[in-house]
């Protein structure tokens, strides 16, 4: 009998590009007749006229549902099942979300329409940046930056337009070794080095480390908590102080807030600045790969240089955007943010509540440690310190095999599961991490761990099953060399 | 609470399982000291159409319905009822980044799809996933030119959206990247004796867009020649990308940084948008952004995965492009339908539309004011002068419950009482015809009649 209990193997259709499918004349679309006098396009342009569009495609309607359609039936989806990536808080995204987001006045309303006709979007702007507020325990917000990268950036410019003003912007930021690559890749955006901070051996801030790193010329230190091992920073007052002392800014990523909500808040534990994913923690849809939102809230001492606009109580009650702010950073983006993607966490705060969210949270820590104790002992766990929101093994094991985290993962994939997060942290040599979020039923856990079990036992009985997988997929372990080599980057006529 | 799986007796057996007295135990790691001991003041739990109430109330005073002449940057074009319908499907709109390709293959072979429309509709060899919008587009390339040509300087025109210039300075103000703009001529295309100038050895790139802010189509070949004779690469930002369905696309350029709005994406108040960066083949290590190739499997099957991800953060660090993770997926989802719904034709149609309606309207209002930069093609927008000031014209507009032209004061204080205004496919006839009747009226009487309050100010 298949060990795989969660998936079935089933038909799914082949498709090609659209090109392949296009020929003249064919067409989706037709315009209402013009309301007004035909133009001579050719008077109008003279030489900035084009002349044709090339090989773009010509397709019926019906061909262009079954080809999205098709391609749609190729893709691994929450809602079809657990999606464990670490750090990539891969939780359900409420479709009254989505409704509300379409409403008229909301999905066609202009960036610049006249603020007196803006008061809904106004008024949901300044309720979620209530919220969240109440839920960091900071002091400002700005929900401009698109993304938590972009928020990074927004959040280390903002630091270092205080420091500057204090003086001196200084010329490094410090971030462990167990931080996301957007954490370095951001600091060198805002100007500065970045210096490396080792963990210790419980997997957390090695704080007399951080001690002895720190003088004068760190500017920030950018801390992920709970970390990506999925530990709490225990000694965060004591980070916290360190920096303070030295005059430096405690910077927060919190792409793993959701560990956090409801039961203790960055503002409360030291934190000067942070950003938040409210496409990981507030549910807004990844749509396989974007858009997020990364708001940045911030310490009150901090809130002069948020980007421009910020929205304010005007004196007749009324909201409305405030430009005038001349210690701003500026624009990280055109217009105020990505708004469909407020809209929806907004949603996803009010049908929660903090009751809610609060048991959101104990769910996701729950659920986490279920799988760390469904597979203590199968797969080695390098760091035994207590689990939040998601838990950190290791090949070790299997690796005596021959199995690395690589194979294990493509092999859950024949078992009706997307992988856990592949190599990464890269403290952890051969990382397999898991994050189930609160959103998997004890039963779509039990069937995890379950798999991840059989997968284990493969590898002692029959490795090359492993080491082929997947192979219940369209097409299996593509070469990513090959594609890195010579890049073939867009689709051309053959000859 | 019912988005969790869970009832209580499971909730207890996991404890169990686990060896746990209570959840209590599990947030045992957080210092005592720091953990909140009330419940957070938030709303309370609502039921779905509660929320549905509440948005809809949101959306009543969100100028629902109104038709308007605003451009700007973000444009209300019609938006085929298939796009909705596609990126509603769960494994679109539920799926992560494609990392694992196996698994991946409908994102990635959409993506692949769209860069190469990207390419075909901008004349470029080559373009990314998405990058977050056009203003960001445009800021990453700069950046880009920067590393390409080894030169620090930056030129960008005064035509140039204003809030993509501003973001520009954001981004460039630690990057040791002096940035100078160059002003705009009668024909409100860039100046090209002040480009002469302006333009040193030194450069790294010169930035305009075409169709620029105020919807004048630049000379890219003319502006190209000139930069490359200073050894500058040229960066061409576009933000109404259904000009490429009648513009010349900037074939010349050696960067362009796309918004995609206008391809199938609401307005929503300002996002999410999808910017796109596309350039030559010979800069594309250099580019920022996620990539998809074509490939072959095991089996010598064609599939599609992310590559030359050695340019990108999460290999790089610090050293990588450009800091971006997440880009604006779902959104190039809808501007690939959007352009696979007009495709060769459609497109072509829709922009000459789009061009009729603004010929039509830059006429019209021309006899109550001076439309400006008349000396060079425009796509669908035009700037219109009056005599009163453009705020006090949209508060009487709004009065007849339209949306007037994008007032200009706040950017280009030296145009006067100039406002910008656009119109696409869905811009009827008597919606012109009755701004038409509104300015005339302020022409002919507005001096007798009491001045309303003008409307906010920005």
């Amino acid at each position: 009998m298949s060990p795989v209990k969660k998936a079935t193997r089933h038909v799914n259709q082949n498709e090609g590009l659209i090109f392949e499918k296009s020929s003249a004349g064919k067409a989706a679309w037709k315009l209402p007749p013009l309301d007004v006098p035909e133009v001579d396009t050719a008077e109008l342009l003279g030489e900035a006229e084009r002349a044709d569009l090339g090989h773009m495609p010509e397709v019926s309607e019906i061909e262009i549902i079954r080809h999205f359609t098709r391609l749609s039936t190729w893709n691994y989806a929450i809602d079809l099942g657990m999606y464990p990536l670490g750090s990539c808080t891969m939780k359900y995204n409420p479709r009254v979300n989505e409704a509300v987001s379409r409403f008229d006045g909301l999905a066609n309303g202009h960036p610049y329409q006249p603020e007196r006709i803006s008061q809904g979007a106004l008024r949901i702007l300044k309720t979620l940046t209530e919220c969240l507020l109440e839920i960091t325990g900071m002091h400002a917000i700005t929900l401009q930056p698109a993304a938590g990268a972009h928020g990074e950036l927004t959040g280390i410019l903002l630091l270092r337009a205080y420091l500057q003003k204090q003086g001196n912007p200084r010329k490094k930021i410090l971030i462990p070794d167990s931080a996301h690559g957007t954490n370095p890749a951001t600091a060198a955006m805002a100007g500065y080095a970045v210096e490396n901070l080792k963990s210790n051996s419980v997997g957390m801030v090695d704080v007399a480390a951080l001690a002895a790193q720190m003088n004068e010329d760190v500017a920030a230190l950018m801390l992920t908590n709970p970390n990506t091992l999925g530990v709490f920073e225990q000694e965060i007052h004591k980070i916290a102080d360190i920096l303070h002392d030295k005059g430096g800014l405690l910077y927060m990523d919190g792409a793993n807030m959701n560990a956090l909500v409801g039961k203790v808040r960055p503002g409360d534990f030291g934190v000067d600045v942070m950003h938040l994913n409210l496409h990981k923690t507030f549910s807004t849809p990844h749509g396989g790969g974007g858009p997020g939102s990364g708001p940045v809230a911030c310490k009150d001492f901090l809130e002069p240089f948020l980007p421009v606009p910020v929205i304010v109580t005007k004196a007749d009650g009324t909201l409305g955007f405030d430009y005038n702010r001349p210690q701003s950073i500026g624009r990280v983006r055109a217009f105020y943010g990505n708004f469909g993607m407020h809209v929806r966490a907004l949603a996803y705060i009010m049908a929660n509540g903090p009751d809610g969210l609060r048991q959101t949270t104990e769910d996701a820590v729950l659920n986490a440690n279920y799988i760390r104790k469904g597979l203590e002992g199968v797969y080695e766990l390098p760091y035994k310190t207590p689990t939040m929101h998601e838990v950190v093994f290791s090949d070790r094991v299997q690796a005596k095999k021959g199995v690395r985290t690589g194979d294990l993962a493509k092999r859950l994939i024949d078992y009706g599961f997307h992988p856990y997060t592949v190599s990464f942290p890269l403290i952890v040599p051969g990382a397999m991490m898991i994050e189930p979020t609160e959103s998997e039923s004890k039963e779509e856990l039990d069937l995890f761990v379950d798999a991840m079990k059989s997968i284990a036992e493969e590898c002692e009985k029959a490795p090359d099953v492993v080491l082929e997988a997947p192979h219940s997929t369209r097409v299996s372990r593509l070469d990513e060399v090959a594609a890195a080599r010579k890049p073939v980057l867009r689709w051309k006529p053959g000859p | 609470m019912r988005y969790l799986p869970k009832s209580p007796a499971d909730r207890e057996t996991m404890l169990r399982a686990i060896g746990a007295r209570s959840i209590d135990d599990l947030f045992a790691p957080i210092p005592a000291e720091y953990r909140l001991q009330r419940e957070m003041r938030l709303p309370q739990q609502m039921s779905e159409p509660e929320i549905l109430e509440w948005f809809q109330k949101c959306s009543r005073e969100n100028g629902k319905g109104l038709p308007s002449f605003l451009g700007a940057g973000a444009y209300h074009h019609y938006r085929p009822v298939l796009i909705d319908t596609i990126i509603s499907r769960g494994e679109f709109l539920t799926a992560y980044t494609p990392y694992q390709a196996e698994i991946s293959q409908g994102t990635l072979q959409s993506i692949f799809e769209f860069q190469t429309m990207i390419c075909e509709l901008t004349g470029m060899e080559v373009a990314n996933a998405s990058m977050y919008d056009g203003s960001t587009a445009a800021a990453e390339a700069a950046m880009m030119a920067m590393r390409v040509s080894g030169r620090r300087r930056v030129l960008i025109a005064r035509s140039v959206h204003p809030e993509y210039r501003e973001v520009l300075a954001t981004y460039g103000q630690h990057q040791d990247m002096p940035l100078a703009t160059v002003g705009f001529g009668d024909d409100g295309r860039v100046k090209m004796t002040e480009l002469e100038r302006a333009l040193s050895d030194d450069c790294a790139c010169l930035v305009v867009q075409s169709p620029n802010f105020f919807g004048t189509i630049e000379d890219v070949p003319a502006l190209a020649e000139l930069a490359r004779s200073k050894g500058a690469l040229l960066v061409v930002a576009i933000s109404e990308a259904v000009s490429l369905g009648i513009v010349r696309p900037p074939a010349e350029a050696d960067i362009v940084a796309m918004e995609a709005q206008s391809f199938g994406v609401p307005l929503g108040f300002g996002g999410p948008y999808a910017g796109v960066i596309a350039t030559r083949e010979k800069y594309v290590r250099q580019m920022p952004g996620r990539l998809v190739g074509e490939t072959r499997d095991k089996h010598g099957k064609r599939g599609y995965v992310l590559t030359l991800a050695t340019r990108e953060q999460h290999i790089r660090r610090e050293k990588a492009t450009s800091n971006i993770c997440t880009n604006q997926a779902l959104i190039a989802l809808m501007a690939n339908v959007f352009m696979t719904v007009y495709g060769r034709e459609g497109l072509k149609e829709l922009a000459r539309q789009n061009l009729a309606k603004t010929a039509y309207a830059s006429q019209h209002f021309g006899r109550h004011g001076k439309v400006l930069f008349a000396g060079a093609p425009r796509f669908n927008e035009f700037v219109l002068q009056t005599a009163e000031d453009p705020y006090v014209v949209n508060s009487r507009l709004l009065e007849e419950n339209i949306v007037g032209g994008f007032p200009l004061k706040k950017f280009y204080p030296e145009l006067g009482n100039a406002a910008l205004w656009c119109c696409t496919e869905t811009t009827t006839r008597a919606s012109i015809d009755a701004v038409g009747a509104v300015l005339a009226r302020a022409q002919t009487k507005g001096k007798r009649r009491p001045e309303p309050e003008p409307e906010v100010v920005r």
